[in-house]
């Protein structure tokens, strides 16, 4: 009797203890796992008091004309972000417009009329487009493309898009072969995985009921897609097009390769232009001086700014929509 | 120190943007460590390489450039620092730093133009500055015709391609067209990056010869050993002399010879438009820096005895490169700063004696 009193309680202790070490356990991951969100936003932090303590030479030396002035004259030390900001986001514009529509119709093919034997090839050669390092396509687009650009597409647009009033501006000048337009089809390429993949994924998170139904009662193919999947997948579909953009703004190698690498602001997309990125990337090493290095600095606080922007503005866009649709 | 560290992070967040920032890798100890230039980079692979067969001392050099290489030696993170661009000697004083030079090359205009051939166009600083200027636009302008009077130059438009990235190669043909053309000099002037008025920038000199071959009219500027080994078209240049010379070995050696080194302080010397007949107008030398009281006295000691390897049994491998080794009078001359200028308690840390 005493016996088996004595093990019951030796039961209850060992299940307290276990219960114990499971409280402790809980406790100490979930503080674990708080703390690595946390380093997050330290580090973000981090990134910008050092990217604003690192640019205030530069932002003192010009003020807020430092990113209204096209000027980069590194021998009088006298800097200012327009043109490359411009260039910045002139290629974005331009890779969006080509990646945007492009991604899309890839990844709308895949998850609504591909053939299952061709699904999978499809998929590995996105995330082989993916997978390829930007020097790879900078190579690339100097190598191949900007001689094909130079010899065929920009000869032709110069000869009929060229000769219309108005935008005939946007296609003038000698054909370089590199430049922005060139720089914003390359970007375009190189944002297509992304969007295709996350877009593809998200458009098969819809429910095939939802679909069928649809299909049902005799909606048309686009009709499904406009009025079922793309309202469905609204926020996943966003957040694609976001991490390509993304890429598209912060992108250096490919675009230093292939833009031209002036620090102007030309009518014209085939002239040679700059982005941020790729004026870093050109001139740090050989950056002497603080201003000249602050600027260059100063240029990264910029990048970050309108990288942070443009999610914002997305995320706003988001919660309107979703209101809209009273979710 | 908070400074300090706040500059160190901006550098780190500037890498998470968008700058890879050439890691250094640690050395072990014998081995001597470098940073800077990336003109000379091939023929200081190739001489580390032998020296290591040789003597069993490695050198790690990382070619980050010349900005890249100032400043790692300022600090104190290798032992010595390279640099196409010599630092004026008051920086030199400023830092405790001492600059020597270690080998040459040329930088040499290159054309494309269909049917004519390497050295039949000759061009002048003045009109090479009013291209760059973007003031002559066509192959017959008068200028260059008068230059050219039996070439028969097509009525193209010009392009003309800089190197976008900041470089020594830049710093050289602009400092050489600042002392040619006045009007250059106040406009844009000499830096390893300007403000370009008109033209291309391609990324280094890969990129400026591909954008040259792909581009009837073009004009570009590259590395003489670069425009050498891919066999591209360059012009003759006039030097001070108002002598049209080709680019070659002898052409830079004898700019290198006219130069005064005995007598410029710290080695600032800049050998663009030397005078004399034979002397190729574009030629520079590029330098070395180091403390004048290192901390780390073993390792630089040893970085003293590769330089001094290099400058008595390195010549030839250095002309098979395409680079100019510097001249035995100049050899005298920095191996006496030497053995003057890096002490260590007092006492030289470098001798003609130690082998």
């Amino acid at each position: 009797m005493t016996e088996i009193a004595l093990t019951l309680t030796d039961a209850h202790a060992s299940t307290a203890r276990r219960a114990r070490r499971q409280r402790l356990q809980d406790a100490a991951f979930r503080n674990a796992t708080l703390f690595f969100a946390l380093l997050v936003l330290f580090i973000l932090g981090g990134v910008t008091v050092s990217l604003i303590d690192g640019a205030l030479p530069a932002l003192r030396a010009f003020g807020f004309g430092f990113v209204t002035t096209e000027v980069w004259n590194p021998v009088s030390e006298e800097f200012g972000a327009l043109a490359p900001i411009y260039g910045t986001l002139i290629t974005s514009v331009i890779a969006m417009a080509v990646g945007i529509p492009v991604s899309f119709g890839i990844a709308l093919f895949i998850t609504e009329m591909c053939p299952a034997w061709l699904k999978r090839p499809l998929g590995v050669a996105i995330e082989l487009l993916a997978g390829i390092p930007s020097i790879i396509y900078g190579i690339w687009g100097l190598f191949v493309f900007a001689p094909f650009m130079q010899s065929t597409i920009q000869p032709f647009l110069i000869a009929t898009l060229g000769q219309i009033p108005g935008i005939g501006n946007l296609f003038m000048g000698p054909p370089y072969g590199i430049g922005v337009l060139t720089a914003g089809l390359i970007l375009g390429i190189m944002v297509l995985p992304f969007i295709t993949s996350i877009t593809r994924d998200v458009f098969e998170t819809v429910p095939p009921m939802v679909r069928e139904s649809a299909y049902g009662l005799g909606a048309t193919t686009w009709e499904v897609v406009w009025n079922v999947v793309l309202p469905y997948t609204r926020t996943g579909v966003v957040g694609g097009v976001m991490l390509g953009l993304g890429r598209a703004l912060g992108e250096t190698m490919a675009v230093t390769f292939v833009i031209g690498n002036a620090h102007r602001i030309s009518s014209s997309i085939m002239a040679p232009g700059t982005t941020i990125s790729a004026s870093i990337a050109n001139e740090f090493t050989e950056a002497v001086g603080d201003v000249y290095t602050a600027s260059l600095v100063a240029l990264g606080l910029i990048l970050f700014l309108i990288t942070f922007t443009v999610l914002s503005i997305a995320k706003l866009m988001l919660l309107r929509l979703q209101r809209k649709a009273g979710v | 120190m908070t400074s300090a560290f706040v500059r160190c992070a901006a550098f780190g967040a500037l890498a998470v943007l968008s700058v890879s920032v050439a890691p250094l890798s640690v050395a072990s100890a014998a081995d001597i460590s470098g940073a800077g230039a990336t003109f000379p980079y091939p023929i200081y692979a190739k001489w580390a390489d032998a020296y290591k067969k040789e003597t069993g001392t490695g050198l790690n050099y990382q070619s980050i450039g010349s900005g890249g290489g100032i400043k790692q030696i300022k600090a104190k993170t290798v032992t010595f620092g390279a640099s196409d661009m010599p630092l004026k000697p008051e920086e030199l004083e400023q830092a405790g730093l001492i600059q020597f030079p270690m080998i040459m090359g040329g930088v040499v205009p290159v054309v494309n133009l269909k049917g004519l051939k390497s050295g039949e166009v000759k061009l002048s600083g003045t009109v090479l500055a009013n291209i760059y200027m973007g003031e002559i636009t066509k192959w017959n302008d008068p200028q260059i015709k008068a230059l050219n009077p039996d070439v028969n130059l097509p009525n193209t438009a010009i392009a003309p391609v800089y190197r976008s990235d900041g470089s020594g190669t830049n710093f050289l043909f602009t400092d050489y067209l600042s002392k040619t053309s006045p009007k250059f000099k106040t406009q844009i002037g000499a830096n390893s990056s300007v403000q370009w008025p008109a033209g291309i920038g391609a990324k280094g000199n890969e990129g400026v010869a591909n954008m040259v071959k792909q581009t009837d009219g073009s004009i570009g500027y590259v590395e003489y050993a670069y425009a050498k080994q891919n066999n591209i078209t360059y012009v003759g240049l006039q030097n001070k002399d108002g002598k049209t010379v080709v680019p070659k070995i002898e052409a830079f050696q004898a700019a290198a010879a006219n130069a005064d080194w005995a007598n410029s302080k710290g080695y600032y010397v800049i050998l663009t438009d030397e005078p004399g007949a034979d002397s190729w107008p574009i030629t520079g030398a590029s330098f070395i820096l180091m403390y004048k009281n290192p901390q780390d006295v073993a390792v630089s000691a040893e970085a003293l005895k590769f330089f001094d390897w290099a400058y008595k049994n390195g010549a030839k491998m250095a002309t098979d490169l395409d680079y100019v080794p510097m001249p035995e009078a100049v050899v005298s001359l920095v191996q006496k700063t030497w053995s003057q200028s890096i002490q260590a308690d007092g006492k030289p840390i470098w001798t003609a004696s130690a082998k």
